[in-house]
């Protein structure tokens, strides 16, 4: 395992299965301790830049809500156009100019590899809150301390992953990363939509069993975790073929009847209308846990990366 | 039949075995069509047992190294180098995929930030055969005919 202080968190790739379960057993640590104290403190005179070349809520939100939480302060812009990026400034010259006001950065970028430029040309680390359509290990890690969370364990899960899953970031990092583990996964999409082959290829060779299917109903009963992902309309080359899938792929109370009383629903947030309100207050909705999940990971990933824990 | 097509060189490297065609792209590769290097010599289609047609590169009095010439690997995979020391053929080697590649080659991902930005393009080789690169910064699988057309 790498050193934590100094380091950069860009992709899900850079990670072995000690680094994930590090991060995780610091995070549940960090969450009791916030528990007991209300507040902490290892963060106290250190400042994140959060840098939002794109605009996002939720993880903007829960990375300057975690850094608070450990007593640290926040910069940063929440979208491009507040930015002198407006003005032509290149990313290099951005990322030169906020270190010299931060102790680590967190940036999200429509560009594909924007973070993994960044950490190189800064010497403070650089956490990637997404860069295009590439990665988002931050979800990635999260999504993995939820399942933890609610399960004692990933070993041994039957998981599925719904939805998009040819574009789906979200979907390609946490296959990759449950690629550690001893899982099962089931890969749930339209043809259209499948995921990319040497993904695939990558996840059997490391062992995963792997089913793919277009049919929720056939399988929903077989898992213990079901991934839900959006389907979006702009992938689709016509209406009618958009509108058919969609359909066929919202949860709901009435698909809920075939699952196993075990079965908790995941979603990476925003949702559209792929999962029914009405799902929301079932025993089987963790989604907004999912959320809360958000902030001891991320506080885990900035102080270790700060070297203000170990 | 080993017509001599170009003058034998006293001092320096022949690459031979080029696909025909990539001669030319050869050069470029490896910075020979710059004014302060040696004379460098092309020979284009000439006849071959082992590829039908091929070219040749033939550059005078400079000694290209292994790491070098491996930057032509991507474009000439079946290329064989001889240093040539006193018109005789000191030394033999094959051109080898190397394990990454730096800067001869764009990223096929428009959307990657190495398109948009002051960046050394960087790959490592995920396959050899099937040739197969993933990039540096976008993390975007490309297969040989993309490579190729991005060189």
């Amino acid at each position: 395992m790498q050193g934590w202080k100094g380091r950069d968190v860009i992709s899900i790739r850079d990670f072995s299965k000690d680094d994930i379960e590090y991060v995780l057993s610091t995070a549940e640590r960090l969450e009791k301790e916030l528990k007991e104290k209300g507040f902490l403190e290892y963060a106290k005179g250190k400042i994140l830049a959060t840098l939002f070349f794109e605009p996002s809520t939720r993880t903007r939100l829960s990375f300057e809500s975690a850094m608070h939480r450990l007593g640290g302060s926040v910069i940063g812009f929440a979208e491009a156009s507040t930015s002198s990026v407006k003005k032509g400034e290149s990313l290099r010259d951005t990322i030169k100019t906020v270190e010299q006001y931060s102790d680590v950065i967190v940036i999200r970028h429509p560009k594909e590899g924007a973070a993994r430029l960044a950490a190189e040309v800064a010497e403070i680390p650089v956490i990637n809150a997404g860069d295009g359509s590439n990665q988002h290990p931050t979800q990635t890690l999260l999504d993995l301390y939820t399942i933890k969370r609610e399960f004692g364990k990933i070993d041994g899960l039957k998981i599925g992953l719904l939805g998009d899953l040819k574009y789906g970031r979200t979907v390609h990092s946490l296959s990759e990363a449950l690629s550690h583990y001893d899982v099962e996964l089931y890969l749930i999409s339209p043809a259209l939509l499948r995921m990319p082959r040497h993904i695939v290829e990558e996840l059997k060779e490391k062992g995963v069993k792997v089913h793919e299917t277009s049919d929720l109903e056939s399988v929903i009963g077989e898992l213990d975790v079901l991934y839900v992902t959006r389907i979006q309309k702009e992938r689709f080359p016509d209406e009618q073929e958009y509108l058919k899938v969609k359909g066929s792929y919202v949860i709901d109370l009435e698909i809920l009847k075939k699952v196993k009383e075990t079965l908790k629903i995941m979603h990476p947030l925003p949702r559209v209308d792929e999962i029914h309100p009405s799902v929301d207050s079932t025993k089987y909705a963790i989604y907004f846990r999912q959320v809360f999940s958000g902030i001891p990971v991320r506080m885990a990933l900035l102080a270790l990366t700060l070297g203000v824990i170990e | 039949m080993s017509e001599l097509k170009v003058s034998a060189i006293k001092e320096g490297t022949v690459i031979d075995h080029i696909p025909a065609g990539k001669g030319l792209k050869v050069i470029e590769i490896l910075n020979l069509n710059t004014l302060n290097g040696g004379t460098v010599l092309l020979a284009m289609n000439v006849h071959s047992k082992k590829l039908g047609r091929k070219d040749i590169v033939k550059v005078e009095g400079k000694y290209l190294s292994e790491e070098e010439v491996n930057k032509i690997a991507l474009i000439a995979p079946t290329a064989t180098v001889n240093i040539i020391r006193d018109y005789k053929v000191a030394e033999k080697f094959n051109v080898e995929v190397p394990e990454r590649i730096r800067g001869i080659l764009r990223c096929a991902n428009p959307n990657c930030i190495s398109n948009h930005e002051y960046v050394v393009p960087k790959f490592y080789v995920i396959s050899k055969e099937p040739l197969k690169v993933r990039c540096h910064y976008c993390e975007r699988t490309m297969e040989e005919e993309e490579i190729l057309a991005n060189l």
